[in-house]
């Protein structure tokens, strides 16, 4: 049989979630000695868990365990820019594995790899050239959150094609293993001026249609978004949400058009609106929108869920999994319909991803 | 005679065969962490922001005073390495 684990990335450590049915769970951690963690992940081909981490003291590596989280090992082998540069490794962001590689996106922005299972790393670019690039590692232009590059989204297809999100500025697409890039952000809506025609952007979650890889969804700072043409273009789907803003998103493993969003109040809360828990989904790629809150708190949660913290598995009924900033994780084994709480006291979730392991 | 150094309880929770304290023949408090760095590949990148600067919030005391990578080490030097005791 089967059995599904959640990586559940904490303010103090990763956590896994196991279970052979997807109802009854065990809970092992925290792991990674409570460092933050900021994504964690799953190789399927090397039955490796990766985590990215960040201490305050000892600085930012990535964790690896080769044994499903009984031992770990950090490693911040090349992660890092040059002495004396303007860039500064404050933070790795966000993990992708494709195609034999292991990618990491950094703060200061870059994106490193490792060819070595994340034993040693290299930087891959710093996307040199790009516009904005001169102003988005300037700390004078850096918000509260500070800006990096928080997601890599591969191409299942082509080894040296994959999109980055920068924050506050958008998507970039390689198509060379990261030698050069183009934004992708054609159509997306920005509330406030912006120096260059083609970025300023604020991309909060990317996500492909495992089913049609030319079929992206985006949760933007300013709306939700649709591209048709692998992110040539985009075109809004926000109406019938009751936010425009929001992080987590997560695609139907087996239906191009059914795509499921988190909205959140856009104002210092962030958390979900009017403290009524729901994860929203459309399953006509964005023309309407239907409210899933089954077994969800209706008062009184006032919840925020992060770009990594939701997650769907590619069960023939598909399972949801969302973490969320106050330490709940929540779960449904139906497409979203019904929900149960898995966890109620973890630290703060950073994210959740969900691993499909053989018996 | 040599160095008697202390090192914080975050550090062999990544280094697990490290003890919390060593003795090292070590020059200055650089030279130290080159030693521990090379009898636990990674260790300098854990205290170090770059090849000249300590990381923000690791301390280094020698002999109770505060120091830095620099500072020199007699061969009977205590040098204590604290985790900054901000953090909740």
């Amino acid at each position: 049989m089967a059995k599904t684990m959640l990586l559940v990335g904490t303010r103090k450590g990763l956590f896994v979630f196991e279970s052979d049915d997807r109802r009854d769970w065990s809970i092992r951690g925290p792991y990674c000695d409570g460092w933050p963690i900021y994504h964690a992940i799953h190789d399927p081909e090397s039955g490796d868990i990766y985590a990215a981490a960040a201490s305050e003291w000892h600085g930012a590596g990535v964790w690896r365990s080769s044994d499903l989280g009984e031992t770990w090992q950090l490693s911040s082998e090349g992660l890092g820019y040059s002495d004396g540069g303007e860039l500064k490794l404050s933070k790795i962001s966000g993990l992708t594995v494709a195609h034999g590689r292991l990618l990491a996106g950094a703060e200061s922005v870059g994106v490193f790899e490792s060819g070595d299972r994340g034993a040693s790393w290299s930087l891959l670019s710093t996307l040199d050239g790009q516009p904005g690039r001169t102003i988005w590692n300037d700390h004078a232009n850096q918000p509260p959150g500070h800006l990096g590059m928080p997601a890599i989204l591969p191409d299942p297809d082509q080894a040296d094609r994959f999109w980055v999100i920068v924050q506050g500025q958008g998507v970039f697409e390689t198509d060379d293993g990261g030698s050069s890039w183009t934004p992708r952000n054609q159509g997306l809506r920005a509330d406030w001026p912006r120096e260059f025609d083609d970025v300023g952007f604020c991309v909060h979650k990317l996500v492909m249609a495992p089913t049609d890889h030319s079929r992206m969804f985006q949760q933007n700072h300013c709306g939700m978004h649709r591209s048709d043409d692998g992110g040539h273009s985009w075109s809004e789907i926000t109406e019938g949400l009751p936010s425009d803003f929001g992080f987590g998103a997560a695609v139907h493993p087996h239906d191009r058009d059914t795509f499921y969003v988190i909205p959140l109040d856009p104002g210092h809360g962030r958390t979900m609106p009017d403290g009524h828990a729901a994860v929203w989904r459309t399953r006509d790629a964005g023309s309407s929108w239907q409210r899933l809150d089954d077994g969800l708190p209706h008062q009184h949660a006032y919840l925020g869920v992060l770009r990594e913290g939701l997650a769907i598995d590619a069960d023939d009924s598909p399972g949801l999994y969302f973490g969320t900033s106050t330490g709940q994780v929540f779960a449904s084994t139906d497409e979203g319909d019904h929900w149960t709480e898995l966890a109620g006291y973890l630290p703060a979730i950073a994210s959740v991803e969900v691993a499909t392991l053989d018996a | 005679m040599m160095a008697d150094v202390h090192l914080p309880i975050t550090l062999p929770r990544v280094f697990p065969d490290l003890p919390r304290r060593l003795d090292l023949d070590a020059a200055s408090v650089d030279d130290a962490i080159d030693q521990l760095d090379h009898r636990w590949p990674g260790m300098r990148d854990r205290l170090c922001e770059s090849r000249q600067t300590l990381r923000p919030h690791i301390n280094v005391f020698v002999d109770r005073e505060r120091a830095d990578l620099g500072t020199r080490l007699g061969p009977d030097s205590r040098l204590d390495v604290i985790a900054a005791i901000s953090g909740g």
